[in-house]
């Protein structure tokens, strides 16, 4: 069975034939327990998430900051395996039909077995993966077996990659490229950073068919129609997983992330 | 005039292009630190063959480091080792008490080259963290070092040091509390800061061109020991013994008798309370190939890539990684690899004491217990060089604890003598 590659550009697509830029939300599995990120994620869909970005935590996130740490550490404590992430991706895609791609760090794939990992996430019904500390030239096998079973392969550019890379960058990669608004980990920040624009742009002028979503940082409505204002999607992780860490229960959770993603879609939508 | 103790290695033992060691090495990195990495790469190649780097750096390890270091036979304490001759190779007498300023030195050069002020570091044992702090004091440079919490706490007088240098100590409470977590946190650091900070690794782990870059400024301890012993013993030892948390003491011994295919090259790994308890950080006896800190090696991990916690009495050797030049060594048969435990680390920390007046660190000792045994299997003509990479006062809490030296325990005294008594009677 083949995964959800198209339907992922076909989403990205609507939304750029409404004028607007998607909204595309993250969420580990395992969080606060496998059932709870699952009924997570179709809150932040029924809120207005064009796409979702299942994380799948790791013991060791480099790149994230403490807030997605911690509910990476919650997760795993509570025994979270790949199996639980692939009934998550399942669970998600079928409640919802929207595309739902994977983000994790390479070790996990690696030592899961790239054919085994992507055959199970296409059967899932997955969309793709995002795999952060995987650079291009570390990439071949993965996208060899990613594109054999239907998966996109997103990678991640930042303000300080240089335009030769990005081209070798865009060439390689499928569904969108995410562009890091800033040098730093995951969290939330006050402002977007003035260098997201810039790395939009320089991104697009070396593959004009590739969508550009932009991640890291963002995390209010306004901060939301910004990004819009340049980019084909807004992603937003942290600002999700505090909304849940800060809740006083599983369902007021539930209601604020479903919440944010209701403010995050008028977000994408006013364009400042 | 060529250096003489700055010694990259020869041509035909360097890594691919992409920083493979055979199957072992790479760059597995954020984008975002791909071009700071780059830079260390070029920045690193260019400092190789400039003579003028070559001159500094040789300047810097004879008048402020102290080398060559010295080659010391103890023979009281090989008794206990079957009676092989043993010869230390004094690491620990290098300024700041260890190796680490070997490779500090030469990255603090670099940091200068690329004209970054900000220099960060993790440290384990605290032994790296002392290095990096000595050179920004040295050179004028911001100095942040991130350490495990727990190690903070075990290795309490190297984090007084640091600060004592003007370094800023962070302890990181993540994970398990120790270097990987260190490690962590200040990859989090450069990726925010890498515009105008160097990350300055600490061992022969991490991503293309650490293992190999670091490799080349210790590469001196080897060369070094190999000339002193063929003066002193007029032939190559039958062992170089090494202990290997991220390896870099033992690359810098192992490397320069690679060619020498006579010399077994012998890297003692902490097994902690045992192996078979899973309590233990012998990441090459027990791990499996894998990605952590930028690069594939072997690694301490689960069925699904999650990293285990290691465990280790010694701070600096307490990590589930090792650096992809060990893990080539070991799986081409080249090098060999054994655990020791907490308690053997700790017996021939106490036997070095006593029998030499040497106080080893606990990390290093692991390496003199490794030495006790391989000198019982080699016999009377047996030769052997150990790498004693850093000096034991850091440890001397830990290790007051472990014996029960302190005041309020009554029966030290009594202790002692007892002991020593069987330290003697197990040479005859």
């Amino acid at each position: 069975m083949s995964g959800n590659i198209e339907l992922l550009g076909d989403t990205l697509a609507a939304a750029q034939a409404e004028g607007r830029a998607a909204l595309i939300a993250y969420l580990p599995a395992g969080f606060p327990t496998v059932d709870g990120g699952i009924e997570a994620i179709k809150a932040v869909i029924d809120g207005g998430a064009d796409v979702v970005e299942v994380g799948l935590p790791h013991s060791d996130p480099v790149l994230d900051g403490p807030v997605i740490q911690t509910a990476d550490d919650i997760a795993l404590r509570g025994g979270v395996k790949i199996a639980d992430v692939m009934r998550t991706v399942r669970e998600a895609h079928a409640a919802t039909g929207k595309p739902i791609l994977v983000m994790t760090y390479w070790n996990p794939i690696d030592r899961y077995g790239v054919e085994r990992f992507t055959a199970e996430l296409a059967e899932a019904g997955g969309a793709g993966c995002i795999l952060p500390d995987l650079p291009v030239q570390e990439s071949a096998l993965w996208r060899e077996h990613a594109e054999k079973h239907g998966l996109a392969t997103v990678f991640v550019v930042a303000p300080s990659s240089k335009d030769e890379r990005l081209a070798q960058i865009t060439a390689a990669g499928s569904g969108f490229v995410y562009a890091a608004s800033l040098m730093g980990v995951t969290g939330t920040r006050a402002t977007v950073s003035s260098q997201a624009q810039g790395l939009v742009e320089r991104t697009r002028a070396t593959r004009a068919d590739l969508p550009v979503c932009v991640g890291l940082g963002v995390s209010n409505a306004t901060q939301a129609a910004e990004v819009a204002g340049f980019a084909d999607g807004v992603i937003v992780g942290s600002a999700f997983v505090k909304a849940m860490l800060d809740a006083p229960d599983d369902a007021a959770g539930l209601e604020a992330v479903r919440a944010l993603a209701g403010d995050l879609a008028k977000g994408v939508r006013r364009q400042a | 005039m060529p250096s003489q103790f700055f010694i990259p290695d020869p041509e035909g033992q360097t890594p691919s292009p992409e920083g493979y060691f055979g199957a072992f090495g790479g760059k597995f990195i954020p984008e975002a630190l791909v071009a700071a990495v780059d830079e260390v790469a070029v920045e690193y190649d260019k400092a190789k063959h400039d003579p003028e780097f070559a001159k500094e750096l040789d300047d810097l390890l004879v008048h402020y480091t102290g080398r060559p270091s010295s080659l010391t036979e103890v023979p009281r304490f090989a008794e206990h080792a079957g009676g092989a001759r043993i010869f230390l190779k004094r690491e620990d007498l290098n300024h700041t008490g260890s190796h680490k300023i070997n490779n500090v030195l030469g990255q603090a050069l670099l940091t200068r080259r690329m004209g970054k002020t900000r220099v960060i570091a993790e440290t384990g044992a605290g032994q790296h963290g002392v290095a990096t702090a000595t050179a920004c004091a040295l050179f004028g440079l911001d100095c942040t070092i991130y350490m495990g919490e727990i190690d903070t706490q075990r290795q309490a007088l190297n984090v007084a040091r640091m600060r004592m240098l003007g370094a800023e100590v962070i302890a990181v409470k993540s994970g398990s509390r120790t270097l990987k977590d260190a490690i962590n946190e200040a990859f989090r650091d450069w990726v925010a800061n890498v515009d105008h900070t160097h990350y300055l690794f600490g061992t022969v782990a991490g991503p293309h061109p650490f293992p190999a870059m670091v490799r080349d400024f210790h590469r001196v301890i080897g060369v070094e020991a190999r000339r002193q012993l063929l003066e002193r013993a007029g032939r190559l030892p039958d062992a170089a013994v090494a202990c290997v948390g991220g390896g870099s003491n033992a690359i810098g011994l192992f490397h320069a008798f690679i060619p020498d295919a006579d010399v077994r090259l012998i890297g003692c790994e902490p097994a902690g309370h045992g192996v078979e308890t899973g309590e233990h950080a012998a990441t090459l006896t027990a791990g499996e190939p894998g990605i952590l800190h930028g690069s594939r090696s072997y690694v301490l991990q689960d069925d699904e890539g999650q990293i285990t916690e290691p465990y280790s009495i010694s701070a600096g050797l307490d990590y589930p990684g090792i650096g992809p030049e060990h893990s080539y060594l070991k799986d081409s048969g080249r090098g060999e690899y054994r655990a020791i435990t907490d308690d053997a680390a700790m017996q021939a920390l106490r036997l070095l004491s006593r029998t030499e007046g040497i106080i080893p660190a606990i990390e290093s000792a692991h390496a003199l217990a490794g030495a006790l045994e391989v000198g019982k299997e080699l016999g009377r003509d047996g030769l052997i060089v150990v790498n004693l990479s850093g000096r034991g006062d850091k440890d001397m809490d830990t290790a007051a604890r472990y014996f029960g030296l302190y005041d309020t325990d009554a029966e030290v005294a009594a202790d002692a003598d007892t002991d020593t008594a069987e330290i003697e009677g197990d040479a005859k």
